[in-house]
């Protein structure tokens, strides 16, 4: 597995599973492209630990929901490393609520960013990919997407849509030699897990036949793989990590 | 007319694999030319690149055929 050369952008890179995924990447050889909204800071800090392994970073601004934002962030990564090979689509957020106390402005922000927002990605990067005739797309999705999750609906129905993304995308663009695939995590220890009632980790544990979390690490190895040459036959599937939580 | 038909049919040859013969200015991309819709997306692509113009979607969806694609490019240089 090696990504020697390539060109990354990963989005929501500042934190959590992101900031894994881009340090794995960059570890495995790629050039990245950090995508923040809110955290420079912490986003600077990826940017300059990539660099001490060797390659190049920068941190970029853009919220996700945002197509000009989108189109501004992918042409300068593209002008910066000269192409794009890897898209992690990763960025997202959460406000639970339940179904009947959740409000419009909750469902519609976590559909913009978890769900428009893989798709503004993925439509601005596909024409270069398709010209290079070769790229690898990764959405990050969620178990909860295929299992539901009581205080979820937003969330759940945008983890949902992004897997249908993932196999239309993958449909798509097949004969571009673009594979295009779904991590669905299950819990993974990152600032939103912890943001759980302890109550709600235990009850979680017990679903888990591994008895543990997850960390971001698992996400980031299998992420690296499914972007390096050895996944090329992968394409449209959702690769569940989650302790066997749900099989 | 004839450079930009030139330029045009050049763009056809490579990327639809296709004898010059064939692009006729009445010719379809899809129906005569073996284009799937991803080969029309990518040679408005590459029609852009080469005439160095942005052709919206809504015009894009226009062009059907070689001469579509012809006097579009003209009507906008």
């Amino acid at each position: 597995m090696n990504l020697e050369g390539k060109s990354a952008l990963v989005t929501g890179a500042s934190r959590g599973i992101g900031r894994e995924i881009a340090l794995e990447l960059a570890r495995q050889g790629a050039n990245v492209a950090v995508n923040f909204s809110g955290s420079e800071a912490k986003a600077n800090e990826v940017v300059d630990e990539i660099k001490a392994l060797g390659r190049e970073a920068f941190a970029v601004k853009c919220d996700v929901s945002n197509s000009e934002e989108v189109a501004a962030m992918v042409k300068g990564t593209i002008d910066t490393f000269g192409k794009l090979d890897i898209l992690v689509n990763n960025a997202g957020i959460t406000k639970d609520n339940l179904l009947m106390r959740m409000k419009e402005e909750e469902w519609d922000d976590v559909i913009n960013i978890n769900l428009k927002g893989v798709f503004l990605c993925t439509k601005a990067v596909t024409r270069q990919m398709m010209k290079q005739r070769v790229g690898r797309i990764i959405n990050i999705a969620s178990v909860v997407g295929v299992s539901g999750n009581p205080g979820q609906a937003n969330y759940v129905a945008a983890k949902a849509g992004v897997i249908g993304l993932t196999k239309t995308t993958a449909k798509e663009l097949a004969s571009r030699n673009i594979t295009v695939n779904a991590i669905a995590p299950g819990f993974i220890t990152t600032d939103m897990t912890d943001k759980l009632p302890e109550e709600v980790k235990t009850e979680m544990l017990k679903q888990i036949p591994l008895a543990r979390l997850g960390e971001p690490k698992d996400i980031a190895k299998m992420t690296a793989f499914l972007a390096s040459d050895d996944s090329s036959y992968i394409t449209g599937q959702t690769l569940h990590i989650n302790g066997g939580m749900v099989m | 007319m004839a450079e930009v038909l030139e330029r045009v049919t050049k763009i056809i040859v490579d990327r639809l694999g296709v004898d010059e013969s064939q692009v006729k200015l009445e010719a379809s991309f899809k129906d005569d030319l073996g284009a799937d819709s991803l080969d029309v997306v990518e040679l408005v692509m590459e029609l852009e690149d080469e005439f160095d113009m942005e052709i919206s979607d809504d015009d894009a969806e226009k062009i059907n055929t070689v001469g579509d694609a012809v006097s579009y490019i003209q009507s906008i240089k």
